[in-house]
């Protein structure tokens, strides 16, 4: 042990940290629970078979027929009321009403329903003698990198980088502010900035263990690889991190109460949870909303991560999103120091 | 200039918190080196404003304040090196040990005391790798006031150290503060309780209202402001008309506390026998009587009407 008052600050820290087991939990167990959740519920499967409905009568059994031959689309015959019942509620995603024309019964606004027109169309027409006119053949892609776990991975480690950063630094500032700690503090010769260094310090000591402890277990469970370079990789978790604690300490630096801070916390973080890209591209959203979801941290975050991890990126890819990030860190730890009160 | 200064000094000193609460109103004291000194006052009387101007963790709104001889916006960081103190209540880091949170502060220091030195001092060695959440009151103030130790400070601030805790916890702590002062350090302490710093404090200031209203050694002031002694007595039947007891000899004052009435006096001796003989002649049953000395409570009674604890 060194006589330094940084050293101690950040022993300080991270006895604190290690004995509270809350927070070990928050940092280590629970995105490696969430992503074997998520992963588990999410692997692949074979795809489901179309359901539909032939409403009986002449023709439905030549029709059941067609149908079961390809083995996309599991039929039933059924009664044409019932039929109609079942397309309603969605039990069925088509009906097909046998008949010179016969007739498809569906809502084209639901994506099962567009698929099941295809399906049964091509099955039928098959049956009736269609050929293809351009020879084909399908090639299935499997491998890792593409598959949901390799795009929810990236995500949670971003998630978690947030989530560590904003409440490890502006939660526990504003918990030592509310029990006058700091102001007990400052009465002392302490360097207030070694004081403030002493949370990022731990911040990344904590990162230094989260991300391997989160990497290596997706990796264990799930195959999930960086496939672009490590150190690019390990760059981005650390600025991160550290736009993370810059907010965090932003949120921080003026706040009184624990109340107060994790509301504002929720706040910050709760629209990025949603919006950020962290279990669903953010391609869902409208096309005007996605440049401005990619000003948010977390987004610029969760792209560079996944274009290192999944795609190789090198440097020059993830330029905009570094940008973004270090554009975030400079100007969350300027107006944090500047606002900071200590008592 | 600064070595033989005064240990605090300070003039007109003013602090008005929004929109119009003046808790420190026209403040001026003077404190020596060495010794013990007291700011005795109820709560509310503006002490811990004071004390955190002097800290420098408060800026005043106007008025003058030297510290050791320095000002706090020139040689901020000198005193505090200099300085040790503790706030009314100090919640440390609940899950550091006693010796960790002593180690930590002692880290901010170039020079002072070695941790060990400050547990024996503050009676702590058996807690030494206790956790701060399960410390006790009292152990807990008196690792507050080892935190203000470990510096070994020229000059010491406890607000209020001994508020709230067990009597056994309350002398370790004048333990620790007489100490101190028999080492020739400086300590200034606030408190509401009156046995405290006659028994502590070399010199007081009495503080009501932002304001000293009296400045002396206990005794002195006593002397001043509050007579020798005090009669406490109870008479059956209507009391006595006040002119006819402020008749008696020796008395300076007649005061009406719930229940009785006390007679202020600078001669005991005089004062209980011409009471007796009063009683005897109006034939009245004297329902209870006792004298005590006068304490600094009499002198803030006297001084603004009310009580310390009120």
């Amino acid at each position: 042990m060194t006589d330094s008052s940084l050293a101690h600050l950040v022993l300080a820290r991270l006895r604190l940290y290690w004995r509270e087991p809350g927070t070990l939990f928050w940092g280590f167990g629970f995105p490696v629970l969430l992503s074997l959740a998520l992963g588990v519920a999410f692997r692949n499967r074979p795809p489901d078979p179309v359901i539909a409905a032939v409403e009986a009568g002449p023709g439905a059994e030549r029709v059941l027929a067609a149908l079961s031959a390809g083995g996309e689309v599991r039929a039933r015959e059924t009664p044409s009321d019932e039929a109609q019942r079942a397309l309603r509620s969605g039990r069925v995603a088509l009906v097909v009403r046998p008949g010179d024309p016969a007739l498809y019964l569906y809502d084209p606004t639901r994506p099962e329903g567009r698929l099941a027109r295809r399906v049964v169309d091509d099955a039928l027409q098959r049956a009736s003698g269609r050929r293809d006119a351009l020879a084909v053949s399908d090639v299935h892609v499997e491998e890792p990198g593409a598959r949901y776990i390799d795009f929810l991975v990236p995500g949670l480690l971003g998630l978690n980088l947030m989530g560590a950063g904003l409440w490890g630094l502006g939660y526990a500032i504003v918990e030592n502010r509310s029990r006058r700690l700091l102001k007990r503090l400052v009465a002392t010769p302490m360097r207030r900035g070694e004081y403030l260094l002493s949370f990022m310090v731990t911040r990344l000591v904590f990162m230094a263990v989260e991300v391997p402890v989160l990497m290596g277990f997706a990796r264990a469970a799930f195959g999930v690889t960086v496939r672009g370079s490590m150190p690019l990789f390990l760059g981005l978790c650390t600025l991160g991190a550290t736009a993370f604690s810059g907010l965090g300490l932003l949120l921080g630096s003026r706040t009184r109460n624990t109340t107060t801070i994790s509301g504002l916390i929720n706040a910050v973080s709760m629209p990025m949870f949603v919006c950020s890209g962290v279990f669903f591209s953010i391609a869902n959203f409208p096309e005007w909303l996605q440049p401005w979801l990619r000003l948010l941290p977390l987004t610029a975050l969760n792209d560079a991560l996944r274009a290192v991890m999944n795609e190789g990126a090198g440097l020059a890819a993830v330029a905009v999103p570094l940008v973004v990030l270090a554009s975030v860190a400079a100007l969350a730890f300027a107006a944090a120091l500047k606002l900071f009160r200590w008592s | 200039m600064s070595d033989d200064a005064p240990a605090i000094r300070c003039r007109n000193l003013v602090k008005v918190y929004p929109p119009a609460v003046r808790a420190v109103d026209g403040l001026d004291l003077e404190v020596e080196r060495g010794g013990c000194f007291g700011l005795l006052g109820p709560n509310g009387a503006g002490k811990t404003t004071t004390l955190e101007i002097l800290e420098g963790l408060l800026e005043p709104t106007s008025g003058e304040v030297e510290v050791l001889g320095r000002h706090w916006n020139r040689a901020g960081h000198e005193l505090r090196a200099r300085l040790g103190i503790t706030l009314q209540q100090t919640h440390l880091d609940d899950r550091l040990t006693v010796r960790e949170i002593l180690a930590l502060f002692r880290s901010f220091y170039r020079s002072g005391r070695g941790v060990d030195e400050v547990l024996e001092m503050t009676a702590l060695q058996e807690k030494r790798d206790t956790w701060f959440e399960r410390l006790s009151g009292g152990q807990k103030q008196r690792l507050a006031v080892g935190c203000a130790l470990v510096g070994d400070p020229e000059l010491l601030f406890l607000d209020e150290p001994t508020t709230g805790l067990d009597p056994q916890s309350r002398r370790q702590l004048w333990e620790v503060m007489t100490h101190l002062r028999e080492r020739g350090r400086t300590v200034v302490v606030t408190t509401h309780y009156m046995d405290e710093a006659e028994k502590l404090c070399d010199r007081v200031a009495v503080v009501d209202r932002g304001r000293v209203l009296a400045l002396g050694t206990p005794r002195e002031l006593i002397a001043q402001h509050a007579g020798r002694d005090v009669v406490e007595f109870e008479l059956s039947g209507t009391p006595p008309p006040d002119s006819e007891l402020r008749g008696l000899p020796g008395v300076v004052q007649v005061r009406e506390p719930a229940g009785g009435r006390e007679l202020v006096t600078d001669r005991v001796h005089e004062t209980v026998p011409a009471l007796l003989a009063l009683a005897v002649a109006a034939g009245r049953t004297l329902e209870r009587l006792a004298t005590r000395s006068a304490t600094l409570e009499d002198v803030f009674v006297n001084l603004t009407g009310r009580h310390l604890r009120d």
